[in-house]
């Protein structure tokens, strides 16, 4: 088999990085909004979105604008009203 | 060594699975499935085989569930057939793109409609381009000879591609053979288990598999790595099945298998079943001497060999189980395009004959050698279709006989 080529073996896969695809907020139509005086700490808005784009900031959720596409299932899956989607300016 | 066992060749190539230690076997167990899978689930059932056994709703979601446990890192087997070969089809792609070597028996069956589950190479010829390897054997002990060493030459760090070893409906899968069944510690010692170079799902590593890729990134550069790696596989096999010879003492030939090929003006080349119905035929042709190319590789397809053995015939008669409608049958297509250019090449001549599993028997082979050695050169058709009823003849087509 002496003098054979080396084959290089060219995978589908890629690794998980934070803005991969460039800063999606600007994606948005509209922005979900937390009324934090509503808010009853459930986590089901950090649990549901798809995006990873919510995060546990002290005692309450927090939205990273900056990756949030506005899909609004924070705002579905809220059991108290505490979200509003409002139109982006 | 080894044991011997009178058993078919699904059977055969559930016993493979179990050799070559196959840690999960996804499997949808209804028509048009084979005891293959129902063997391994007795198996695993009688504590005979480790193994875990995933039934699940369609053959789409047991390849999918196969791409699954192999990318988990570990060897994984299944088995289908015709339409079950056809619905899992999608997911037959993914296997390869993903670099798996995931390993299936397929037995070869017509495809529908009509329903009809008796030899035909359809099925098979449809994944041709998916970037498995094909192989096709004829006999339950060359199938599960081939199912040890293509393991081996698929889990190769330069090849990492899943493989179909094709047995034919009936003619072998429920066709009781004497059959050596090798010793665990054999099999052991001649493929090792399976440990993936290239990627596994890790949830403390985790990957992305097949994501969206634009034009400018690299797509072409993944199917041609697929291209290089499948012709790697055949350099690899021949050196595997001489390895595998000598440790088990069984030679079912390379990429190709010639008999009696040396002397010969006329050769037959055939795939699976119909080769071993050629070498049976090969004594009662007196019309020239002729022998036989067996091509057990059919992806990657033996170009080399093709050429090297056969440029020298003056005629080369190809048997398909299987038709490229309008045109000739694939094995056909392949041997004249291999032989193509060069000068003084061979009359090709290709018939399509025991579709469905209409018998073709060591009688009608010589017919078709008869009748391929007095055809004139400059007027062979692309393909002749032998052995259809008088009602079809008699509509007087000339590549009806």
């Amino acid at each position: 088999m002496g003098e054979l080529k080396k084959v290089e073996i060219v995978l589908p896969i890629s690794h998980p990085s934070l803005g991969a695809m460039g800063k999606t907020g600007i994606w948005r139509v509209f922005k979900p909004v937390i009324d934090l005086s509503k808010c009853i700490k459930c986590w089901q808005c950090w649990l549901y979105c798809p995006e990873d784009a919510i995060v546990k900031e002290e005692d309450h959720p927090k939205i990273d604008y900056e990756y949030c596409k506005g899909c609004g299932v924070c705002k579905e899956v809220c059991r108290v009203g505490a979200i509003d989607m409002v139109r982006e300016g | 060594m080894g044991e011997w066992e009178l058993i078919n060749t699904n059977q055969a190539a559930a016993h493979a699975a179990r050799l070559v230690r196959a840690a999960v076997i996804p499997a949808y167990p209804i028509t048009p499935q084979t005891t293959v899978v129902e063997t391994i689930e007795e198996f695993i059932h009688r504590g005979f085989m480790d193994a875990e056994y995933i039934r699940v709703e369609s053959e789409h979601s047991a390849m999918a569930a196969a791409i699954g446990a192999a990318a988990s890192g570990v060897r994984t087997f299944t088995a289908t057939s015709s339409q079950g070969l056809l619905y899992m089809s999608e997911v037959v792609f993914w296997a390869a793109g993903s670099r798996l070597p995931i390993g299936m028996v397929i037995v070869d069956r017509a495809v529908g409609p009509p329903w009809n589950i008796h030899a035909d190479h359809q099925d098979a010829m449809s994944q041709r381009d998916s970037g498995w390897l094909q192989m096709f054997v004829s006999s339950a002990q060359e199938a599960l000879d081939s199912v040890i060493m293509m393991y081996k030459v698929a889990e190769n760090p330069e090849v990492l591609l899943p493989f179909m070893v094709c047995i034919d409906a009936f003619i072998l899968s429920h066709t009781y053979m004497p059959v050596n069944i090798p010793d665990q510690a054999e099999v052991d010692s001649f493929l090792p288990a399976y440990k993936p170079p290239h990627w596994v799902l890790d949830p403390n590593s985790p990957v992305d598999m097949g994501n969206l890729v634009m034009p400018t990134e690299d797509y072409m550069e993944m199917r041609w790595s697929i291209h290089a790696s499948m012709k790697r596989a055949k350099e690899l096999l021949d050196k595997t099945s001489r390895e595998f010879a000598e440790k088990f003492g069984r030679d079912h030939g390379g990429s190709v298998k010639a008999v009696n090929l040396e002397d010969a003006d006329v050769a037959i080349v055939a795939l699976g079943t119909l080769s071993s119905e050629a070498e049976y035929a090969l004594e009662h042709i007196d019309v020239a001497r002729t022998g036989l190319l067996k091509v057990r590789m059919f992806r990657p397809f033996p170009r080399e060999e093709v050429i090297r053995l056969l440029k020298d015939k003056d005629v080369v008669v190809v048997l398909d189980r299987s038709i490229s409608f309008s045109h000739s049958g694939p094995l056909a297509m392949e041997v004249r395009s291999a032989l193509y250019g060069i000068s003084e090449a061979p009359k090709i001549v290709n018939f399509i004959a025991g579709l469905g599993g209409r018998d073709v028997t060591y009688r009608d082979i010589v017919s078709m050698v008869n009748f391929a050695v007095k055809v004139p050169k400059d007027e062979v058709l692309p393909c002749y279709w032998y052995g259809l009823k008088d009602r079809i003849r008699n509509l007087g087509w000339e590549e009806v006989i």
